[in-house]
């Protein structure tokens, strides 16, 4: 549906004939369009073919070692590579096939795990990585099937528990799996270790080159990429993918109409574990390591956000989610990137809103004035209530309008953060000019907590910011950037 | 042999039996009226036929082979498509997917091949084009042309009709069950489904089973008509014979008392 | 014999404390239909709760009031202030998106489970609390009890198991015996129907997350007495909180009872028996085993629906 490229309308030669012909029956779309400039430029690129889209991607991706030389970047580049993988397979389960599995990176465990198992010192066995790779991802689809086959006929918050459950058995058994009966099986809590790089056309892929993050995984998660975005979306404008949306649409008339509902489903599910143990053996021969935790629940939580960010269903949406949560995340460890995120997103969203409310400009005119008259009123009762930053640069600047003392007493970072949680759930039940009102003190706090409060712990900060997103795109817009905005009748 | 038979159906939710020792004979290009007052068992009739529900009693054969016990999808493999009472398209597909997506039963490139986007599978790919093509154009005009690439909702309520059943023809049925073709459409447009259902027995050769309220339709398009009410077969046969029936009377209308003078 | 009897012991003291759990699990998807995953994290907080308010009172060495009132506040503290979390998540988070597809607050209940979770260790850290009920009164909580053969069951597990069973008593009789319990069976039947009874279902709702929520705070607390907590023990807690109320059947009050009595028994005899590692394996089989043979749970109504 998203290939059809709109026709130069066809009115007839008598005129236009009420409800009976196209440009009739487009002006409802016609409506929807932007205007002007900006309208031509999203026809021109509409008609853009995506494999073109796709190219144009890759290299651009693959531009990234030879602009970056810097180990770090280049590695956060392979993680987000990895993290499109994810989403990318998740996608098919969720998106596609409408199910909730909650157990997905299990299935990324178990193909690392697979791989350690078959490329390492672990029992000697060192399988060729063209014999590897493929016979993880079917090991990986195989899980999947097996996962899914109990779960067939249940409705989606049944699926929800076993997967979850499943993820949960997952970890247990290998951490624990390191005394299975008076073996070590799995390495336990410590992982396995020496795990055989890729081999690919006969050399193996080296991970340093000089004590830096050399390019090849790059390039080959690249590769990998490319070949299942391009696979998967064959199957989606296929038969199976027909199916899919029917299902997704009515699953009874599907059936109806001779479409085999649970196999469909059990299908995805397990296309999508094949997915997601593709990307575990990338991993593993990376990191030449694999340990339990790294696949629970909060990468569970990281890939379903990128996910419904991008738009559960679309392809290119759920890698434009990758593509900002993954940096994103890795830029919030950062106290000082992580101010710039901050106030970057509180003025740009203040902005936005101002665009289309002027009293909203007021209240954010009202909170500057509000800071600075705070600031300089903590300054006067005790000059070591704002002497916390001392840098220069952005944090120096920001420390001129937010408190930042130089001694948090320890009921501070609580009460201030509860506070802000209650002022927060307040401004969202006033209307009108209360609410603005309420905006002003509950902006300056967000800043205030941010910059005292979470600064001070990225780790969990980080992952509260996840939370929220995640929270605030299923309220205001579920369907992420790029999904479909469907016609729900209930 | 009758195409489809049903024999001793009995279907019963909790206390409420809902079809009840149901005998049925459907013969090859017959068209078959369901009628009956509102409760009657119709739907879940049409419910029992194509799997939706199994029958606690009885048996319902096709060609002789029993069905019951399959799965729905199977059923629609085997030759029986319907449309449903309350209109249940795919809405956020295009007309063309709709039609297109109800070929699956009869197709058969899988995952595998569709990854790779075999000439086999591009091939069927066409196919299942102009399947859809050829079952559209059954109804003119109306859902050719623009209305090909379209979203389902912004179909009006006849066209959604209308489409609801080019979809269930691509299943390439043998029997078609129509579920109230034409509820709540106007009298040209009831004008029109009763010659649409003549000419889909002429020219598609489909044995149809049709469940409708309107008695100009059932006159219309019957070959013989079948009454139900409370789950039971009251009446059978030609239409003047079941509108006349006694029992059928009564049960649409109520018996007539000797207070009403 | 003596290992039964302490296994037995343990599997009564851990199932309570699941049932309390599975309880609010089961309340919430009878009315919502939605499994609410944060369920689990505000069982965590409530332990917190417990913990902060124990200081407050000067704490098991130097508490301000007799041992039973202490643990009667703090208990109820916990209560309180889950119930209060407990509405604040379902306004906030659930409410808006009560006609959403039933994908969206399940999705959003993950989201405010990784928010509380996460916020709870930004403001509290990774580190275990301790409520140190050893201390309480030289230890009687522990060494005194009842002796069951040669097993003394000491009174702190005594006291947690009447504890639920009391809460479990209470809820039966406010779901079944009361107006507003009626309402809220009436609601998870068919929420429009109650609607157009006249029934205020934003308050059913609002009620029946303070009735589960108060329950995963006492539930908190209950545990936390005898376990060290931590921020992170809620994911696993409301793990099993669910699968207890699906053995049982979800939407059934007696099935939740059931169903955590059941995991406690699966638990306690599993890590007895065979070894601590496997017992998820065991539950995990159990939970299988259930969907594939009566999804519906023990005592769950199998779901007819109208085509």
């Amino acid at each position: 549906m998203t290939d059809s490229t709109p026709h130069s309308s066809s009115i007839p030669a008598s005129g236009p004939a009420v409800g009976q012909d196209e440009w009739v029956a487009r002006h409802a779309a016609r409506r929807l369009m932007p205007v002007g400039p900006l309208r031509t430029v999203e026809e021109r690129l509409r008609t853009v073919p995506w494999w073109a889209w796709l190219v144009l991607f890759i290299a651009a991706m693959s531009l990234l070692p030879v602009v970056e030389s810097s180990g770090y970047v280049r590695r956060v580049g392979f993680d987000t590579v990895l993290y499109m993988l994810l989403a990318l397979g998740l996608n098919v389960v969720v998106g596609w096939g409408g199910l909730l599995d909650l157990g997905y990176v299990a299935f990324y465990g178990v193909g690392a795990y697979a791989y350690a198992l078959l490329d390492s010192d672990k029992f000697g066995v060192h399988l060729p990585t063209l014999v590897a790779v493929p016979l993880v991802v079917v090991i990986g689809a195989a899980v999947g099937f097996l996962l899914g086959l109990p779960s067939r006929r249940l409705t989606g918050d049944y699926l929800a528990i076993v997967t979850l459950f499943f993820l949960q058995l997952f970890q247990t058994v290998m951490t624990n799996g390191d005394s299975a009966f008076g073996h070590n099986l799995t390495g336990g809590p410590n992982g396995i270790l020496r795990i055989d790089p890729l081999h690919l056309g006969g050399h193996d892929l080296t991970v340093q080159h000089k004590g830096v993050f050399a390019v090849s995984y790059f390039y080959v998660a690249l590769g990998f990429f490319a070949v299942v975005f391009v696979a998967l979306r064959f199957v989606n404008s296929s038969r199976t993918g027909r199916a899919w949306r029917s299902l997704r649409e009515d699953p009874l008339a599907a059936e109806a109409m001779g479409m085999p509902v649970n196999w469909l489903k059990l299908m995805s599910f397990s296309f999508g574990a094949a997915v997601a143990a593709l990307t575990g053996t990338l991993f593993a021969a990376l990191n030449a390591s694999v340990f339990p935790l790294t696949f629970y629940f909060v990468l569970l939580i990281t890939v379903y956000t990128m996910v419904i960010l991008g738009g559960s269903g679309s392809q290119p949406g759920v890698v434009a989610g990758a593509l900002i949560i993954s940096p994103l995340l890795e830029m919030l460890r950062d106290p000082g990137k992580s101010r710039v995120i901050f106030f970057a997103v509180l003025i740009g969203g203040v902005g936005l809103a101002a665009r289309r409310s002027r009293t909203v400009g007021i209240a954010a005119a009202a909170t500057i004035a509000l800071g600075f008259a705070v600031h300089e009123l903590a300054r006067a009762i005790d000059a070591s209530w704002v002497s916390g930053e001392k840098a220069g640069g952005f944090a120096g600047a920001v420390d001129h309008w937010v408190v930042h003392p130089a001694q948090l007493a320890s009921w501070i970072p609580p009460v201030s953060y509860i506070g802000l949680i209650a002022a927060t759930l307040l401004v969202s039940t006033l209307h009108g000019r209360l609410r603005l009102v309420a905006l002003v003190p509950t902006l300056y706090l967000s800043a205030f907590v941010w910059e005292n409060v979470m600064l001070a712990k990225p780790e969990p900060a980080r992952y509260i910011v996840l939370g929220l997103i995640l929270i605030a795109l299923m309220i205001l817009r579920p369907n992420g950037l790029l999904g479909e905005r469907r016609v729900e009748i209930v | 042999m009758a195409l489809l038979e049903l024999q001793g159906v009995s279907l019963a939710f909790g206390g409420l039996k809902v079809v009840h020792d149901l005998d049925l004979q459907v013969e090859e290009r017959e068209i078959v009226s369901v009628i009956g007052p509102n409760g009657a068992g119709k739907t879940t009739l049409f419910n029992l036929i194509t799997g939706i529900y199994r029958p606690q009693a009885g048996d319902i054969m096709l060609d002789g082979a029993s069905i019951v016990g399959l799965e729905p999808h199977q059923i629609s493999r085997r030759g029986i498509s319907r449309t449903f009472q309350t209109l249940r398209l795919f809405l956020n597909m295009s007309v063309k997917e709709n039609v297109m997506a109800a070929a699956y039963g009869h197709t058969r490139a899988g995952i595998f091949r569709s990854m790779l986007r075999t000439p086999g599978m591009r091939r069927e790919e066409r196919e299942i084009e102009a399947l859809a093509r050829e079952r559209l154009a059954f109804f003119g005009e109306r859902l050719m042309g623009y209305r090909w690439d379209q979203p389902a909702f912004s179909l009006s309520y006849a066209n959604r009709r209308r489409l609801e059943i080019a979809r269930a023809t691509a299943t390439n049925p043998r029997i078609l069950l129509l579920d109230e073709p034409a509820a709540g459409m106007n009298p040209a447009e009831t004008h029109e489904i009763t010659e649409l259902i003549a000419k889909l027995r002429e020219d598609g050769g489909y044995t149809i089973l049709v469940i409708e309220h309107d008695m100009h339709v059932v006159e219309g398009i019957s070959d013989r008509v079948v009454a139900l009410d409370h789950g039971i077969k009251i009446a059978e046969g030609s239409f003047e014979s079941v509108a006349t029936n006694e029992k059928v009377v009564e049960a649409y209308l109520g018996l007539k008392t000797t207070a009403t003078k | 014999m003596d290992q039964f009897t302490q296994l037995t012991v343990d599997a009564l003291t851990l199932g309570s404390v699941y049932a309390l759990i599975a309880l609010g699990y089961t309340l919430i998807y009878g009315v919502l239909k939605l499994l609410n995953f944060a369920h689990g994290d505000v069982f965590m907080v409530g332990s917190f709760i417990g913990f902060g308010v124990l200081q407050l009172l000067g704490g098991t060495d130097n508490p301000v009031v007799p041992v039973w009132a202490l643990l009667t506040i703090v208990t109820f503290a916990a209560m309180a202030g889950c119930a209060a979390l407990g509405v604040a998540i379902e306004r906030f988070a659930y409410r808006p998106l009560r006609d959403a597809p039933r994908i969206a607050p399940l999705i959003s209940a993950l989201g405010v489970s990784f928010f509380l979770a996460n916020s709870m260790q930004l403001l509290f850290g990774a580190d275990p609390r301790n409520y140190n009920t050893f201390d309480l009164s030289n230890g009687a909580l522990y060494l005194r009890g009842i002796d069951l053969g040669n097993v003394r069951v000491p009174l702190l597990r005594i006291i947690t198991i009447v504890a639920a069973f009391v809460l479990m008593v209470m809820l039966w009789f406010l779901v079944n015996r009361t107006r507003t319990g009626k309402a809220m069976r009436a609601t998870s039947f068919d929420r429009e129907a109650a609607a157009m009874m006249g029934i205020d279902i934003d308050r059913v709702i609002v009620f029946t997350f303070v009735l589960g929520s108060a329950l995963a705070g006492a539930a908190g607390v209950l545990f936390a007495v005898r376990v060290p907590t931590t921020v992170s023990i809620g994911f696993v807690a409301g793990l099993k909180g669910f699968t207890a109320a699906v053995i049982g059947g979800i939407g059934s009050i007696p099935g939740a009872m059931a169903g955590g009595l059941i995991l406690g028994f699966a638990e306690s005899y599993t890590q007895g028996y065979v070894s601590t590692k496997w017992s998820d394996l065991v539950v995990f089989s159990i939970l299988i085993a259930f969907m594939i043979f009566r999804p519906q749970g023990l005592l769950g109504r199998p779901d007819i629906s109208k085509v």
